[in-house]
C-alpha cells in the first residue's frame, strides 16, 4: 500500500512519432520494471498492426516503482498515448485518469499540430505538463528552437524543459526526478465510499473483459460487490492487478491507483467508458462526470465477404468496440451485401485499423463500402434526415438543400511547402481563416469540408510536402453547399456500395477519378465492361474495361491433373474475395481504393 | 460395367530427370547431374514397373512416354529395356505409341537410330526457337542448324516427330512469330506443341522477372495476339489444334497426351512423375519422390511413391472436365455427371454459351475457340467460384 504521496500519475503525449512509446520504454527500463531480457523497442506496442504501422494505437497503462534520488519509494503510474489524429479520443480519455503529462517535442521537428492539439486537451483536463525535448542524439537536434516554439506558439514556460534521448537514455533520470518533484500527487479519500473510474475496457480470451480502472476514493478488493453507476450492472471482482505491463494480481486498489479488475462481465454493454464503479451495499453520493462522447466522423458499411460469417462479424465488433470507445456501429443489410454493420470512426486509418483487426484478430474477411460522412439532408416539407449512406439518398425532387459537415484544420508547415499546402486546401473546397507565421513555420488554419478530408487528405498533405507538415482538426458545424449524390454503373448496373456524395462542380472530376481507379482495380473479365459515374440519369464520366483475352495455361505438364485443380482452388479462393454485382466480380479493397484520389 | 479410365485408354509415363543444362525458365523436375549410374537407375524403373503391373494386371497399353528432363540422354539400352520390361508386364495395343522426349543436339541424333532399334517410334523434339540469338537467350545448348539437321535425322529414324517451340519470348513480336511460325510449318512435322513462354517463380527467369530485369517480355495482348496468329497459321497449314497448345495433321494427335485430356489411367514412373489409377472402383492420384536420389533409394528400399490418394468424385469430375476442355473435342456431359453425381450447373452453361465461349452439342460440351483462350476463367465459371 503507497500513501498518496508517493504516487504519481502521468500520460505521455506529443506529436506522432515524437518518440512517446520509446520513452517509455527507457523509464520502464531504467526502473527494473521488466527483465532485460524481455527488452524490445516500442514494448507497450503489443499489437501486430501497431509493430508493422510502427504507430502506436491504444493507449497502454504500466506501474513502475522509482526510488528516487531523495531515497524515497514512488509508485508511478505511466500511460503511453497514441499521436495520430485519429487516436486522440484514447488521449482525452488517458488524461481524465492521471494528473499530469509528459508532453514530448521531437527537437529536431519542434512543435507540430498535434503537440497543440495536446496541450489544449491537458488545459481541459487541469493537468501539469513538464515538456521533453526528445531525440538529442540526433544533429538535427535544436534545443534553442524548439523551447523557443514551446514558448511562442503554445505560450507555456519552456526553462524547465528536460533534454532527453528516449534512445541512448540520457535526462532519463532527470525525467523521474521531475515526475517525482513537479507532478502533483493524486488526491483521494480512503474511508470514503468507493468511486473508481472506468476508462478502458478490453477482451481478453481468456480471462474475458479486462476493465481498465482508476481508484478516486475508497478501496477496491477481489470479492467485492461492485455497481456500475450509469449502467447499474453488479459483478463480484474475481481479479484485481496492476500492468507491469503483464497483468500482476494485488490484494487491493486504493486512492489514485490504477489497475485492472475482471468480473466475469458477460455483457459488452455493461461497462461503458467514463462510467463510475462503486460498492453496491454502500455507494458513492455521486458519480463522476464522465467522459465526453466521442463522435464518429466517417461511416462505412462493413460486410462479410462470406455471409454464414455475420454472426461471427457481430461478436467481433462487439468485442473491439469494446476496447475502442470512439468506435461505433449499428446493423445495416443491403440486397448486393447482406447483412453488416454501418460502422462510425474518428477517421480513415481509425477505418483501416479496425477492419484490419477484425480480419486478423477475428479471422473474417471484410468487404468495406465506400466512406461517407453524415449529411443533413432537408427535405421539402421541413425535415430534416441524417444521411449516414449515400445509397438512402431521397430521391432529389423531395429534397430541399443539403448540408455537410465542416472543420477547422489546423496545419503547420515549413515555409518552401506552404504553396503547396495553399493548393491543396483549395483544391478541396477550402476556405483560409488564418495564416501566420513562428520562425521558418507557417501556421494555416483553414476551414473544409470534412468528407474533403477524410479520406486521403493527410496522405496528399505528407506527400505534398515530404512529411514535413503536421494537421489537426475539429467539427465546426453544418453548411449547406451544391451537393449530390453521384452513383457508379458497372456493367450498366449501380453500385450502391459505391455510391458517393460530391460537391456539383467536382463531380465530373471526381467521377472521372473514380471510373479510372475502377477499371484498374476490377480484373478482366470474358466480356468487356462499362463502367459509368452518374447523377441521376446523367453519365458524367465513362471508361470500359475490355475483355480478357487470353488466360489459358499454355503449357503442358503432363499428367499433373493435381496441380490443375489446384490452380482452380486458387482462383475460386480469389473469386471469394470479391462480390459479384450483376455478372461482374468486385474485389473488396475496391470500395476505398476507388475513393483516394491523387491530386 | 465400364470403368470411366476406360474412356481415355492406359499409358505408362517414365520420368528421366537429367539435362545437361537447366534452362533459365525451366520449372520442370530437370537436374544437372555429374555422374550418372545408368544401370542402377535401369534397375530401378524395371522394379516400379513390376510393381504396378501388379496392381494393374491386364491393362491394354496404348502409349509409353519418356519425358524429361532430357530422355535423349538415357543409354539406348536402358530405354530397350524398359520397353522390353513394359512388353512383358502388359498386354499390348498393336499400334502402340512409344514417344520419347529429345533435345534436338547433335549428340542425340546420333542416337535416334538406337532409339528406334530399341522400340521408340515417335519422338518429341525441344526446337523451342528458330533463331539463334532467342536460343542463346533461352540458355539452350543447341544451334538453329544443329536443330534443323537433328531434325532431318530423326525423320528419318522415326515413323512420326514433333517439335516444340516457345513463342512470346522476349522482345518477340507478334509479326517476328508469324515469320518463324511460318517456317516451322514448312518442315514437314506432323505435330507441333506450341507453347507461350511462362515465367514460373522459383526459376532463373522468374528472379530476374521479379527483379524488373527480365526485358522484353510481350504484354497481355501482344502475347494473346501471338497465340491468335498461331491458330491461324497452324490451320492454314492443314494442322488441327486439338488442345490448347498441340497441333496435329489429322491422325497424328499425340496419343499419350490423350491419355491425360481424356482422363484414362497412366502410371507415372521416375521422380516426381504423377499417376492415376483406378484400383477396385476407386480412383488414385500418385506422385513419386521428386528428388532423384531420394527417389532412386526409396525405390530400391521399397517404393519411390510418396503418395498414393484416392480421389473424390468431385475431384474426379473436376480433373476430367479440367483436362477435357483443353481439347477441341470437348468432354461427355453424361460422363462427367456420372462420375460427379450430380448435374452441371444448366444456368451457367447458358450464361457460358451466351457469351460464346461454351458450346454444347448433344451430349458433348466444349469450348470453342474464343472460350479456349480464357479457358481458366470458363472452368472456374462452370465449376463454381
Ligand atoms: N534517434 C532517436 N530516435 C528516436 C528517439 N526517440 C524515438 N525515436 C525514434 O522515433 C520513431 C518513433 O518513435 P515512437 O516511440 O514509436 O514514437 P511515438 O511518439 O510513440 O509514435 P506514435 O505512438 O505513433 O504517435 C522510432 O523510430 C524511434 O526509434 C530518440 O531519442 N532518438
Ligand atoms: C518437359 S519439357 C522439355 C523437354 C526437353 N528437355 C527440352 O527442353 O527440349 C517440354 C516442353 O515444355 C516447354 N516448356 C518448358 N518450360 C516452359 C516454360 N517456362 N514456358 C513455356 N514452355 C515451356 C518446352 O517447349 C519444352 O520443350
Ligand atoms: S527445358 Fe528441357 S533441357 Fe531445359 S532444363 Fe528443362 S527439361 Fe532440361
Ligand atoms: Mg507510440
Amino acid at each position: 500500500m503507497t500513501d498518496l504521496a508517493h504516487i504519481r500519475n502521468f500520460s505521455i503525449v506529443a506529436h506522432i512519432d515524437h518518440g512517446k512509446s520509446t520513452l517509455a520504454d527507457r523509464l520502464i527500463q531504467m526502473t527494473d520494471t521488466v527483465a532485460e531480457r524481455d527488452m524490445k523497442e516500442q514494448l507497450l506496442d503489443a499489437m501486430d498492426i501497431e509493430r508493422e504501422r510502427g504507430i502506436t494505437i491504444k493507449a497502454n497503462t504500466v506501474r513502475i516503482d522509482y526510488t528516487a534520488d531523495n531515497g524515497e519509494q514512488y509508485v508511478l503510474n505511466l500511460i503511453d498515448t497514441p499521436g495520430h489524429v485519429d487516436f486522440a479520443y484514447e488521449v482525452s480519455r488517458s488524461m481524465r485518469a492521471v494528473e499530469g503529462s509528459l508532453l514530448v517535442v521531437d527537437s529536431t521537428q519542434g512543435v507540430e499540430a498535434q503537440t497543440l492539439a495536446n496541450v489544449y486537451q491537458a488545459i481541459d483536463a487541469d493537468h501539469e505538463l513538464i515538456p521533453v525535448l526528445n531525440k538529442i542524439d540526433l544533429p538535427a537536434s535544436d534545443l534553442d528552437r524548439a523551447a523557443e516554439q514551446i514558448e511562442d506558439v503554445i505560450g507555456i514556460d519552456a526553462s524547465g524543459a528536460i533534454p532527453v534521448s528516449a534512445k541512448t537514455g540520457e535526462g532519463i533520470r532527470e525525467t523521474l526526478e521531475a515526475i517525482v518533484h513537479h507532478l502533483p500527487p493524486p488526491a483521494g479519500d480512503e474511508t470514503a465510499p468507493l468511486k473508481a473510474m472506468l476508462v478502458d475496457s478490453k477482451y481478453d480470451l481468456y480471462l474475458g473483459v479486462v476493465v481498465l480502472v482508476r481508484i478516486i476514493d475508497g478501496r477496491m478488493k477481489k470479492g467485492d460487490r461492485i455497481k456500475m453507476m450509469q449502467t447499474g450492472a453488479t459483478y463480484n471482482v474475481e481479479r484485481i492487478g496492476v500492468f507491469r505491463p503483464a497483468m500482476t494480481v494485488v490484494e487491493s486498489l486504493g486512492p489514485g491507483e490504477i489497475g485492472f479488475i475482471t468480473a466475469s462481465i458477460k455483457q459488452v454493454r455493461d461497462t461503458r467508458v467514463g462510467d463510475t464503479i462503486t460498492h453496491e451495499k454502500k455507494p458513492c453520493a455521486e458519480a463522476l462526470p464522465g467522459f465526453k462522447p466521442s463522435v464518429p466522423v466517417v461511416f462505412c458499411g462493413l460486410f462479410p465477404v462470406d455471409s454464414a460469417q455475420f454472426e461471427d462479424l457481430r461478436d467481433a465488433i462487439d468485442k473491439l468496440a469494446l476496447n475502442d470507445a470512439s468506435f461505433s456501429f449499428e446493423m445495416e443489410s443491403s440486397a448486393a451485401l447482406g447483412f453488416g454493420f454501418r460502422c462510425g470512426f474518428l477517421g480513415l486509418l481509425h477505418l483501416e485499423v479496425i477492419r484490419d483487426r477484425i480480419e486478423r484478430e477475428y479471422d473474417i474477411e471484410l468487404i468495406t463500402t465506400a466512406p461517407s460522412v453524415i449529411y443533413h439532408v432537408y427535405t421539402k416539407d421541413g425535415e430534416m434526415l441524417e444521411l449516414h449512406n449515400p445509397a438512402d439518398m431521397p430521391d432529389m425532387a423531395n429534397v430541399d438543400h443539403i448540408e455537410e459537415p465542416r472543420i477547422k484544420a489546423t496545419i503547420l508547415v515549413p515555409d518552401e511547402f506552404l504553396g503547396d499546402v495553399l493548393k491543396l486546401c483549395q483544391d478541396r473546397r477550402g476556405i483560409q481563416e488564418e495564416l501566420t507565421y513562428a520562425g521558418s513555420r507557417a501556421m494555416v488554419v483553414y476551414d473544409l469540408p470534412l468528407n474533403e478530408v477524410v479520406f486521403d487528405f493527410y496522405d496528399r498533405l505528407k506527400s505534398v510536402t515530404k512529411g514535413y507538415a503536421s494537421f489537426d482538426y475539429q467539427m465546426t458545424g453544418y453548411r449547406e453547399d451544391n451537393l449530390v449524390k453521384m452513383s457508379i454503373l458497372v456493367n450498366d448496373e449501380p453500385v450502391d456500395a459505391l455510391s458517393t456524395m460530391v460537391h456539383r462542380d467536382r463531380a465530373e472530376m471526381r467521377g472521372r477519378a473514380m471510373v479510372e481507379k475502377l477499371k484498374d482495380l476490377i480484373p478482366r473479365h470474358m466480356f468487356k465492361i462499362p463502367i459509368q459515374a452518374a447523377i441521376g440519369g446523367k453519365v458524367i464520366a465513362r471508361e470500359t474495361l475490355s475483355a480478357m483475352r487470353k488466360d489459358v495455361t499454355a503449357k503442358c505438364y503432363g499428367g499433373d491433373a493435381s496441380r490443375k485443380r489446384k490452380l482452380l482452388d486458387k482462383q475460386k479462393a480469389g473469386k471469394k474475395k470479391m462480390r459479384q454485382f450483376g455478372k461482374v466480380d468486385i474485389p473488396q479493397e475496391a470500395f476505398i481504393s476507388a475513393l483516394k484520389m491523387d491530386g | 460395367m465400364r470403368s470411366d479410365w476406360q474412356n481415355g485408354g492406359f499409358g505408362i509415363y517414365v520420368h528421366w530427370p537429367f539435362c545437361e543444362a537447366k534452362c533459365p525458365y525451366c520449372d520442370f523436375n530437370s537436374h544437372v547431374a555429374r555422374e550418372i549410374d545408368h544401370p542402377r537407375w535401369l534397375r530401378a524403373y524395371l522394379k516400379e514397373i513390376e510393381a504396378y503391373g501388379a496392381a494393374l494386371p491386364g491393362r491394354v497399353v496404348s502409349s509409353v512416354f519418356f519425358g524429361g528432363g532430357t530422355p535423349s540422354l538415357m543409354q539406348p539400352e536402358v530405354v530397350a529395356a524398359v520397353i522390353e520390361k513394359i512388353r512383358e508386364t502388359w498386354p499390348i495395343a498393336n499400334d502402340l505409341e512409344v514417344t520419347l522426349e529429345a533435345n534436338p543436339g547433335s549428340v542425340e541424333a546420333g542416337r535416334f537410330r538406337s532409339y528406334r532399334e530399341g522400340g521408340v517410334s515417335r519422338v518429341s523434339m525441344g526446337v523451342q526457337a528458330l533463331n539463334n540469338a532467342d536460343l542463346r537467350a533461352l540458355g539452350r545448348l543447341h544451334s538453329v542448324e544443329e536443330a534443323r539437321a537433328a531434325f532431318e535425322t530423326a525423320r528419318h529414324a522415326f515413323d512420326r516427330v514433333s517439335f516444340d517451340l516457345i513463342y512470346a519470348r522476349q522482345r518477340q513480336t507478334p509479326e517476328s512469330w508469324r515469320q518463324e511460325l511460318s517456317e516451322a510449318v514448312n518442315m514437314v512435322v506432323d505435330h507441333l506443341s506450341l507453347y507461350q513462354l511462362t515465367i514460373e517463380q522459383g526459376t532463373a527467369f522468374g528472379d530476374r522477372y521479379n527483379a524488373g530485369r527480365l526485358k522484353g517480355i510481350p504484354e497481355d495482348d501482344d502475347a494473346a495476339q501471338m497465340y491468335e496468329i498461331t491458330q491461324e497459321i497452324t490451320q492454314k497449314a492443314g494442322y488441327d489444334a486439338y488442345e490448347v497448345s498441340n497441333h496435329a495433321r489429322p491422325g497424328s494427335e499425340c496419343r499419350h497426351n490423350m491419355v491425360y485430356w481424356r482422363y484414362g489411367d497412366y502410371v507415372g514412373i521416375g521422380p516426381g512423375a504423377h499417376g492415376r489409377i483406378s484400383i477396385d472402383g476407386s480412383r488414385f492420384a500418385t506422385e513419386a519422390l521428386k528428388q532423384p536420389n531420394a527417389w532412386l533409394e526409396a525405390t530400391e528400399r521399397s517404393t519411390g511413391e510418396k503418395l498414393r490418394e484416392a480421389l473424390t468424385a468431385e475431384d474426379q469430375s473436376t480433373e476430367m472436365l479440367l483436362m477435357g476442355l483443353r481439347l477441341s473435342e470437348g468432354v461427355s456431359i453424361s460422363r462427367f455427371e456420372a462420375l460427379a453425381g450430380s448435374p452441371l450447373d444448366q444456368e451457367r452453361i447458358t450464361e457460358l454459351d451466351e457469351l460464346g465461349v461454351l458450346g454444347v452439342s448433344g451430349d458433348k460440351l466444349m469450348a470453342t475457340q474464343k472460350g479456349r483462350f480464357v479457358l481458366n476463367s470458363v472452368l472456374a465459371k462452370l465449376l463454381g467460384g
